[in-house]
């Protein structure tokens, strides 16, 4: 526990003097950003939407297609970059267990991530402000329960594919495929096949529709469990290849 | 204290180790002496928990590499051969993130006497990027020193060192060696003399001599060579110095030196120094001159080769 504290710390200081993540924290704010004031605008000039506030989705939306490519090029040095530089040999001579070495990575990515989620936390303030009677704070916590989940779920995989490749780039682009399969493909063998256990199956994996669900304000317990379960496999699936890296 | 049995390890197809089984005692210094490829590299891997042997057992410290890992990683130092750093780290950093991996109780005090110990305490606050490859290495040594581990382990710890900070290593590691064990791989021949209690010679991964530096170098050279200068030319001195009982093989060296050998033992030096006086030359320079690892090495694999046919 103390140990994986120890690399979560070191990973979370170093997103502070990377470049890489202030560009990928500047185009989630910036995006968001620039959604939230068009919309607004938009909203307020047009007749049509005179008596529907807009909801929080707006802010909560685009950060999933941003994060689809922030969270590949936060992941990707995370392991390869260690085994490039040699550091692993180091990281893998200290008393540490894999498996706090590998959640110890991905907590720290995953605490930058939070706190760029938790800057984006000013839009609702202010849209609750400008609505009267306000926003639903119901799916606004759902909403940013399903981001959270969301984050985890792709940093989980980034971070697995980073301990697959030595090359940072290999892994960027091999998560970004990876995520694109769970986000946008794999619910479309379902427009075509006439199996309902087979398209329930890709139902339930599907990450997209769950988080727009959650989005629209209803949750299931499998749209919990199921990102949890994706995140722990992840995570897995990295300790077996630091180990397998040993036995090489 | 290290020891080994049988220690193999197979890359694919490819052995990188055969059956290698030595020991370390404590307050031993014990040097790796081998051409690149050899081994030395994936057998500091074994012994530092990075990699689990093929077939054998290692013990490190006491601990089993295999299922005591955790416990032989606490008690060993490693310097790899590509020294692990953070360079966007200062050099204070980077030893506090390892001292926090090692739970150091007083970690400061540890990190200030590591860094002493290397004498890089006026750069603590540095970044790493901005060190030269001599004060990174320094760095990378402190790293392996910080926990005072019962076992160091340096993979060719001096390359990259200029000249100064060699011998300034050299002292380091000396100390250290006192009531540490000590290992470390080198292929340079002057360091494993000067830094090691004992020498195993390892050659494509199975160890092919295994002795104090004094001993090897007796034993495999079966002749002291010397060099010898006068000033002005010596052609008129190899005619004296071939007549000195016990020299042989006297000949003039195109440098206009004179190179002679002599069977240990029988030591002719003084003798020859003295008739080159009495000749009426002048010596300016009378000195041995050693194997080199390579002679030493096609020495040693031309036995092996020999006994195996």
């Amino acid at each position: 526990m103390r140990n994986m504290w120890t690399i979560t710390r070191r990973e979370y200081r170093h997103y502070f003097t990377s470049p890489l993540a202030y560009i990928a924290a500047l185009l989630t704010l910036l995006t968001v950003g620039i959604y939230f004031v068009v919309i607004i605008y938009y909203t307020a000039n047009n007749s049509y939407y005179s008596n529907t506030a807009p909801g929080i989705n707006i802010v909560i939306g685009p950060l999933a297609t941003v994060f689809l490519f922030a969270a590949p090029a936060l992941t990707m040095r995370l392991l390869a970059d260690e085994q490039r530089m040699g550091t692993l040999e180091l990281l893998l001579t200290t008393p540490i267990k894999d498996g706090e070495l590998v959640i110890g990575k991905w907590l720290g990515a995953f605490l930058f991530m939070l706190t760029i989620i938790a800057i984006t936390l000013v839009y609702p303030i202010v849209l609750n402000k400008l609505t009267t009677p306000g926003i639903d704070q119901g799916v606004m916590v759902s909403g940013y329960i399903a981001v959270i989940l969301l984050t985890a779920v792709f940093l989980a995989i980034g971070t697995a594919m980073s301990s697959f490749f030595n090359n940072p780039f290999a892994a960027f682009f091999a998560t970004l495929a990876v995520l694109i399969i769970f986000w946008w493909l794999i619910r479309l063998p379902t427009y075509i096949v006439q199996n309902d256990s087979f398209n329930n199956i890709l139902n339930y994996l599907d990450l997209n529709g769950r988080f727009n669900s959650m989005l629209a304000g209803t949750m299931s317990l499998s749209d919990i469990i199921y990102p949890i379960s994706l995140t722990a496999l992840g995570l897995f699936l990295s300790a077996v290849a630091v180990e397998i890296r040993r036995w090489r | 204290m290290i020891r080994t049995a049988g220690l193999t390890k197979d890359f694919g197809s490819r052995r990188a180790i055969e059956n290698l089984t030595f020991e370390a005692k404590q307050g031993e210094v014990v040097g790796f002496l081998g051409p690149n490829g050899a081994g030395k590299t994936t057998t500091m891997r074994i012994l530092t928990g990075y990699m689990p042997p093929t077939y054998g057992t290692a013990q490190v410290a006491g601990f089993d590499v295999i299922s005591e890992s955790l416990e032989v990683r606490r008690r060993v130092g490693y310097l790899p051969e590509t020294v692990p750093l953070y360079p966007e780290m200062t050099v204070y950093e980077y030893l506090k993130f390892m001292a926090d991996l090692r739970h150091l109780p007083n970690g400061d005090d540890m990190i200030d006497a590591a860094l002493d110990l290397v004498q890089m305490e006026k750069r603590a606050d540095g970044y790493i990027s901005n060190l030269s490859k001599g004060m990174r290495q320094r760095v990378g040594l402190a790293q392996a020193l910080l926990h005072r581990p019962e076992v160091l382990i340096l993979d060719e710890p001096t390359i990259g060192l200029d000249p100064a900070q060699v011998v300034e290593f050299r002292n380091t590691v000396r100390d250290v060696g006192k009531e540490r064990t000590v290992l470390l791989s080198t292929h340079i021949l002057t360091e494993a003399q000067q830094l090691c209690d004992r020498v195993l010679i390892i050659n494509k991964g199975r160890i092919v001599a295994e002795d104090t530096p004094e001993n090897l170098q007796s034993r495999l050279v079966g002749s002291e060579h010397v060099v010898l200068r006068v000033k002005g030319e010596a052609d008129d001195l190899l005619p004296i110095i071939t007549k000195i009982d016990g020299v042989q093989n006297a000949k003039l060296q195109p440098d206009g030196t004179l190179e002679f050998q002599f069977a240990p033992g029988a030591d002719v030096r003084p003798a020859v120094a003295r008739a080159t006086i009495k000749a009426g030359y002048d010596l300016l320079e009378f000195h041995p001159v050693g194997l080199s690892l390579e002679e030493i090495f096609l020495q040693l694999t031309q036995d092996n080769a020999r006994k195996e046919r």
